[in-house]
């Protein structure tokens, strides 16, 4: 390229999401390059370093392009040469390694992949929802209250990796955030974090590509974090010659950039300066913003004096003497402590960022009070709640732990008794409670797609250099916040990126945010449709609304003032501390006992069951110990397990339980996957009496996903989709000689809805499994349509397509062979009601609470519902399946269009709850699914039109089963206090 | 036994006189014509033009935030109307055109009634319009004339498209494709009207005149980067749904190929006939289908001729020859949503020469995960050269993010 041009000079400049990057060329050899965070002033910088790089351009005519995502804007505005960056790169490794067979490149907010296959590139980016990496590691850095050195030499450390999350930031984060509350060491949090950024890779964006050969990495994180590097190459299997980081991995963009301008017409250095520089002064167009939070200096102070009206009594410590009350709230990212008096006045209270080692902050703190106390206060009763509530309580012997919704509710109902709505906008949960008649009436939780709220916040001023309260006072005088949507902060990263493009200023960005955190709230998670809806007295706490951008948001929004306590940040504290004071008496550790307290954590693996759960153990000086991270009790070491009836766990075992035989005709897989766990029963008597042996691939573990990740072409898929990849790989890795999972665009008819449709992904994904998995071209694949409503038209769609199978098969073969599959589906059919029915029975008997855990068939597989049916019975519920109980009452008018099988059962099963006040309702939902976009709904107006709790649980790759204990708690509490 | 449709409301006789029946905007030129000509049998109707992110906003208020994009936006558009008084509540109607089968889009009428109760105007009929006939409304009843008509509409607006975008990105007075192509737009929409049925001679005659216009425009011979746009229907279509993607395809100086709305009316008839090959069933049902396929089609075939015959325009290629593209890749079984329409359309359009394309989707659309992002990699195998971007849309989803993967997808075009 440039050999054909004698001493040319050219430019080029990669402006990403978060930093830009500089480089002077000369006939291929690089003169000059730099790198600095942008801080959101692209314009201003990418001047800055043009000027910073006079000695080498001044004088002398040069080429000159930008690229990088935020370099688009630039380039528009200054009319200069503009190449895609992925395209640049694409370029600039042809051009200096041409034998590399693929690029994995990591930037600020993107991550691309190219593959060389000869001629021809392939070139992949990001889609919408996988999230940043390198904003992602940096965000993660603040989590463990480290600089991103810091982890990266940390993680080079590690014994072990957990499973985290890998589709986004934001279910990463609620990953993490548990572990490091439980004590997992973070030399192992910081290398899992890494491995999901691999991961994440592999499945979003090879998409179904083997990464093979040899591979070049590059940008910002994977140039500077060593531990990332080792996890990629590790995984990939690579050897190191195979492994390429070149020298100029930080600048490839830019070098590609300065490559690609050599065919564009020069340019000398002050034109170049005066057009960015007049781009850099013109006023960007004003679009796409909202009116300011306030109209006037008036309206701020009015704002202001309202708010501080809103006061909590309190006593000094030193003066008082007596009875005390202890509240901890060890939240997701914050830890807060409050210590009442006799009479509920505050005497101390206490609130951190965690800094992901919550026991020695406590310890640290609880110290301090005991000190604080000396002789004069005894201390009577404490209590915990929140995120590490388990942890905590064991460690310092604390009298009780609560759930952190029902915390909040008393802390609230202290301050004003009528409240009638409770939002609490924390570090990473929203959570809201409608009260009626003195009582939590319904609640709400953020799902895993929309938190992190208030600590993205944080994280997005430490970003843009400065502390919250700062960021927070700049959002107060903003002329025109930008309108950054209302969906997960993964999006908000990008449209703050599109609006930084637009020369958004820190004020407008700040209120901006704010906005989206309360649109979040209001809409995604109350789903309000007016400020009526709400109540006439709202109380707004959590951290989150010490932020008075988000709380004259919010007033905003709703067009009412609300009340927000002065300690809104320490109400979870405050309600543990009034809970405290049912006791007499408190076993809290003493100011010696605390002095000499230890903590150390160890992994261990669970081999109760098939679930292998990684379990945390941490030791205290005590002797002490705590087990987290188990999905059951069994993993505690409890001697007598005896499990209430689960029905999930009921149909587990039935399948399991199906044997089958050798036979002549050769070894048919089945995929324990989608419709399968279903209609297994039927396709199991129907191939053994047509003589095949069946092998069923076994139930999933997370393991069974990482087997079939990499040929996962949809992200964003749901899991129970996904997840069947991982069964393709086992069966054929089992030696069958077929492979079945048949297209059902309908399903089995029961006639209770308008038609009997299956899902869109439960009918058609063999189609997608054909196309992408290469292993299946290994054997016969067979995925005829069929439709399975009665065994006449099973028998004439088989019939049609007996070719694909054997054509040795006659019809009488067929004739029986279809007629056994009914036989077996319909005794399955009756002893699931029979087990659902007894279930009911022997919960009524023994005055056990029931809980419909309702989704699909294929919830009851463990890795899909992730234990969760385990942990409601370890709560004391008996369990049963939608499809268990449904049969018991008729079906259900809805307002919906009612045409898919699974989906009328819902209904159904959510009448039957309406009808038995034993009976609550939970209900599953898979991340992605699009038809529960409108059961939800449904199921939610069936309940609350009879006055019943809706409970809905988000389901993704997330073991985390934190976030699920605290519902179904809360929803036991919600119980108790009705 | 099944469960009866839940009660709605009805659009009535007497609604008929003095309603005004709003429709939402997915595809300007074709709804505009066919409204020109149902005004002519006393409807009153109007097209929702108004755009903007705040129709998203009010979408998300009103509906739930996981829904499809296109029916956020859908019910953004009505609820904004409804909302900004111009209408009184007491003599307006909706219209919404669907499909029906298994995807959840086939619930937008639900959604849409269910936001109306939440926004207090439980008494606007909605009128489901589908040619599988899901409701009844006594005021909109659709006579065979009228469906030959609205058909007309159809094929006309097509042809308008595939013109106007065979023509504007070499344009020498710029907007000159677009303005010619409104022309046509308000005098065939009187045309249509006045006589309700149309011979088929003066259609013909219609269709080569328009052809010829366009032939008169004067243009430059430079050439031109060729992006086909397939998708989710509304996406593909609407300029609201997709960020105005094909001005920017144009502005980036490539030439927009999008497939036109009769193709999709030919899948959803073709479905019918694929139903009786694969499970049986009614013969004369069947029959039905295979006369509609053949009319349809036959007229599709005459446009695409006078197309060729031009000697300066591409035809269609012919649908009979795109229902077999799929083979080895999707079944035309998979019927649900734009099914394996969207995959035949991606084999089409690299067939035709057009190996850039864009394949649009909303966010986590459960049928694209199938038919449109699960068999890029099979038809990336086979069809070397195949310049394949997969774009989300979504409320959330951010121009910028969209912009560079198109510009990515464009910079490799020219290798």
């Amino acid at each position: 390229m440039g050999s054909a041009h004698k001493n040319t000079l050219s430019l080029g400049l990669d402006i990403g999401s978060t930093t830009a990057k500089i480089i002077v060329v000369e006939n291929d050899n690089i003169l000059y390059s730099r790198y600095e965070r942008h801080f959101s002033q692209v314009r201003t910088k990418a001047l800055e370093l043009i000027e910073d790089a006079k000695s080498f351009l001044s004088g002398r005519p040069f080429t000159s392009a930008i690229s990088g995502s935020a370099g688009l804007g630039v380039a528009e505005a200054a009319n200069l040469p503009f190449v895609q960056e992925v395209y640049a790169t694409g370029q600039i490794v042809r051009q200096f390694e041409p034998d590399t067979n693929a690029v994995i490149e990591l930037g600020g907010e993107d991550a691309k992949i190219i593959f060389f296959d000869g001629n021809s590139i392939d070139e992949r980016m990001n889609g919408s929802c996988a999230g940043g990496t390198g904003a992602f590691i940096d965000q993660m850095a603040v989590l463990l209250n480290m600089t991103v050195d810091e982890m990266d030499k940390i993680s080079l450390q590690h014994t072990r990796l957990y499973p985290i999350a890998s589709r986004c930031g934001v279910f990463a984060k609620s990953d993490i955030q548990p572990l490091l509350n439980q004590g997992a060491a973070k030399a192992d949090v910081a290398a899992s974090i890494y491995q999901a950024v691999v991961n994440q890779t592999i499945a979003g964006l090879a998409q179904g590509r083997r990464i093979g050969g040899k591979v070049m990495f590059l940008g910002g994180p994977l140039h500077y974090c060593l531990g990332l590097r080792e996890r990629f190459v590790e995984t990939l299997c690579l050897s190191p010659e195979n492994a390429i980081f070149p020298e100029y991995g930080l600048f490839a963009v830019a070098l590609g950039a300065a490559m690609y301008s050599k065919s564009e017409s020069p340019t000398d250095f002050e034109s170049l300066c005066s057009s960015l520089r007049e781009s850099a002064n013109r006023e960007s167009p004003s679009r796409d913003r909202l009116s300011p939070l306030f109209k006037n200096d008036e309206e701020l102070e009015e704002f202001q004096r309202r708010h501080s009206a809103a006061d909590v009594p309190s006593e000094d410590i030193s003066e008082y003497s007596g009875g005390a009350y202890l509240g901890i709230d060890c939240g997701s990212t914050t830890t807060k402590l409050a210590l009442i008096s006799d009479d509920k006045k505050l005497l101390y209270t206490y609130y951190s960022p965690n800094q992901g080692d919550p026991v020695t902050l406590v310890k640290q703190q609880l110290i301090h009070i005991r000190k604080l106390c000396g002789n004069r206060i005894n201390i009577l009763g404490s209590a915990v709640t929140g995120y590490g509530e388990d942890l905590i309580r064991h460690a310092f012997h604390c009298d009780g732990g609560i759930v952190e919704t029902i915390a909040h509710y008393r802390a609230a109902r202290h301050f004003m008794p009528d409240v009638d709505f409770i939002l609490d906008i924390g570090g990473q949960d929203i959570k809201c409670f409608r009260i009626k008649n003195g009582a939590i009436d319904s609640i709400m939780l953020n799902e895993a797609c929309s938190s992190g709220c208030g600590s993205f916040i944080e994280t997005f001023a430490k970003s843009m250099g400065c502390t919250i309260e700062e960021f927070a006072a700049f959002g107060l005088h903003s002329r025109a916040p930008v309108n950054l949507g209302s969906r997960c902060t993964v999006f908000m990263n990008s449209s703050v990126k599109q609006s930084q493009k637009e020369g958004a200023s820190v004020e407008d960005i700040s209120a901006g945010l704010s906005i989206s955190v309360v649109k979040n709230a209001i809409y995604k998670v109350i789903r309000a449709n007016s400020p009526k809806e709400l109540g006439k007295h709202i109380v707004v706490q959590g951290g989150t609304f010490l932020n008075d951008a988000v709380l004259r948001a919010f007033e905003q929004e709703l067009g009412i003032n609300v009340v927000r306590p002065a300690i809104a940040g320490l109400m979870g504290a405050y309600g543990a501390a009034l809970y405290s004071m049912y006791f007499k008496t408190s076993s809290l550790l003493t100011l010696s006992e605390l002095e000499s307290f230890t903590h150390t954590s160890k992994s261990a693996t669970c081999h109760g069951c098939q679930n292998n759960c990684r379990l945390t153990v941490n030791i205290f000086s005590d002797g002490g110990r705590f087990i987290s991270g188990n999905q059951c009790e069994k993993g505690l070491g409890s001697k007598e397990y005896q499990p209430l009836p689960n029905l999930h766990q009921w149909k587990r075992d039935r399948i399991e339980a199906m044997r089958s035989v050798p036979g002549r005709r050769g070894k048919l897989g089945l995929p324990m996957a989608l419709g399968m766990y279903e209609l297994y029963p039927l396709w199991h008597a129907l191939f053994t009496s047509l003589g095949y042996e069946i092998v069923l691939s076994s139930l999933s573990t997370r393991r069974t996903y990482e087997r079939g990740q990499f040929s996962i072409p949809s992200d964003t898929a749901c899991y129970p989709a996904k997840i069947m990849h991982g069964h393709i790989e086992e069966l054929i890795d089992n030696g069958v000689d077929a492979v079945f999972y048949p297209c059902l665009t309908y399903n089995v008819d029961e006639h209770s809805s308008a038609n009997h449709y299956n899902c869109p992904v439960v009918a058609y994904y063999s189609e997608l499994l054909h196309g992408n998995m290469d292993s299946l071209k290994k054997v016969k694949f067979l995925y005829p349509y069929l439709r399975v409503e009665t065994p006449k038209a099973l028998f004439r769609t088989m019939w049609k397509n007996i070719a694909l199978f054997d054509s040795t098969i006659t019809r009488q073969e067929l004739r029986h062979a279809v007629e056994a599959g009914f036989d077996a589906y319909n005794l399955y059919i009756k002893e699931l009601r029979e087990a659902g029915e007894a279930a009911l029975k022997f919960a009524r008997e023994n005055g056990k609470r029931i809980m419909i855990l309702a989704g699909r068939p294929y919830h009851a597989d463990p890795e899909i519902g992730h234990g969760i049916d385990k942990l409601a019975t370890s709560l004391g519920f008996v369990v049963v399946s939608e499809d268990s109980i449904c049969h018991l009452v008729p079906p259900e008018r809805v307002n919906v269009l009612n045409q898919w099988t699974y989906h009328a059962r819902l209904y159904r099963a959510a009448r039957y709850a309406t009808e038995h006040s034993d009976t609550q309702l939970v209900q599953l939902v898979s991340f992605g699914c699009g038809v529960d976009a409108i059961t939800t709904d449904e199921v939610r107006s069936i309940l609350e039109s009879a006055g019943k709790f809706y409970t809905q649980i988000k389901i993704d790759e997330i073991t985390n089963l934190g976030a699920v204990r605290i519902r179904l708690r809360s929803l036991i509490g919600a119980l108790e206090e009705q | 036994m099944k469960t009866e449709t839940p009660t709605y409301v009805q659009f009535t006789q007497e609604m008929k006189k003095d309603y005004t029946i709003l429709i939402p905007n997915m595809l300007p030129m074709h709804f505009k014509l066919i409204m020109s000509f149902m005004s002519t049998y006393g409807y009153h109707l109007e097209l929702l033009e108004k755009s903007g992110p705040e129709i998203a906003e009010t979408g998300l208020r009103y509906t739930h935030n996981d829904t499809c994009y296109p029916a956020i936006l859908v019910i953004g558009q009505f609820m904004d109307a409804l909302n900004s008084g111009k209408y009184d509540p007491n003599k307006v109607a909706l219209i919404m055109f669907q499909t029906g089968g298994g995807c959840r889009a086939s619930n937008y009428i639900s959604l849409i009634r269910k936001a109306l109760k939440n926004a207090g105007y439980p008494q606007v009929p909605v009128i489901s319009f589908s040619l599988a006939g899901i409701e009844h409304h006594p005021g909109f009843k659709l006579t065979l004339a009228q469906i030959t008509g609205m058909l007309n509409a159809v094929f006309y607006a097509d042809l308008l498209m595939s013109l106007v975008n065979q023509c504007r990105t070499y344009e020498n007075i710029p907007g000159s494709a677009q303005k010619l192509a409104d022309k046509w737009t308000s005098k065939l929409g009187q045309k249509l009207g006045r006589g309700g049925r149309i011979s088929v001679n003066r259609a013909r005659r219609n269709c080569k005149d328009i052809i010829s216009d366009f032939a008169a425009l004067p243009m430059t011979s430079r050439a031109a980067v060729k992006v086909g746009i397939v998708g989710e229907i509304f996406v593909k279509y609407s300029p609201l749904g997709n960020n105005n993607l094909e001005q920017f395809l144009v502005g980036e100086g490539a030439q927009v190929v999008v497939p036109g709305l009769i193709d999709f009316c030919l899948y959803c008839v073709y479905n019918g006939i694929e139903d009786h090959n694969l499970y049986g069933g009614s013969a004369l049902k069947s029959l039905g289908y295979r006369i509609a396929y053949k009319y349809l089609n036959h007229r599709r075939e005459k446009i695409s001729r006078l197309l060729q015959r031009s000697g300066r325009f591409e035809g269609y290629t012919p649908f009979d020859k795109i229902v077999n593209l799929t083979r080895g890749y999707i079944s035309n079984g998979a019927k649900m949503g734009e099914g394996w329409l969207l995959t035949a359309e991606m084999l089409e359009l690299y067939e035709s020469g057009v190996r850039n394309i864009v394949c649009t989707q909303p966010f986590g659309c459960l049928p694209n995960h199938i038919c449109g992002k699960g068999m890029m990699r099979p038809i990336k195998e086979h069809c070397p050269g195949a310049n394949i971007v997969a774009i989300d849309y979504d409320s959330g989803a951010t121009k910028v993010n969209q912009e560079n993967r198109l510009k990515l997808m464009l910079a490799n075009a020219d290798i």
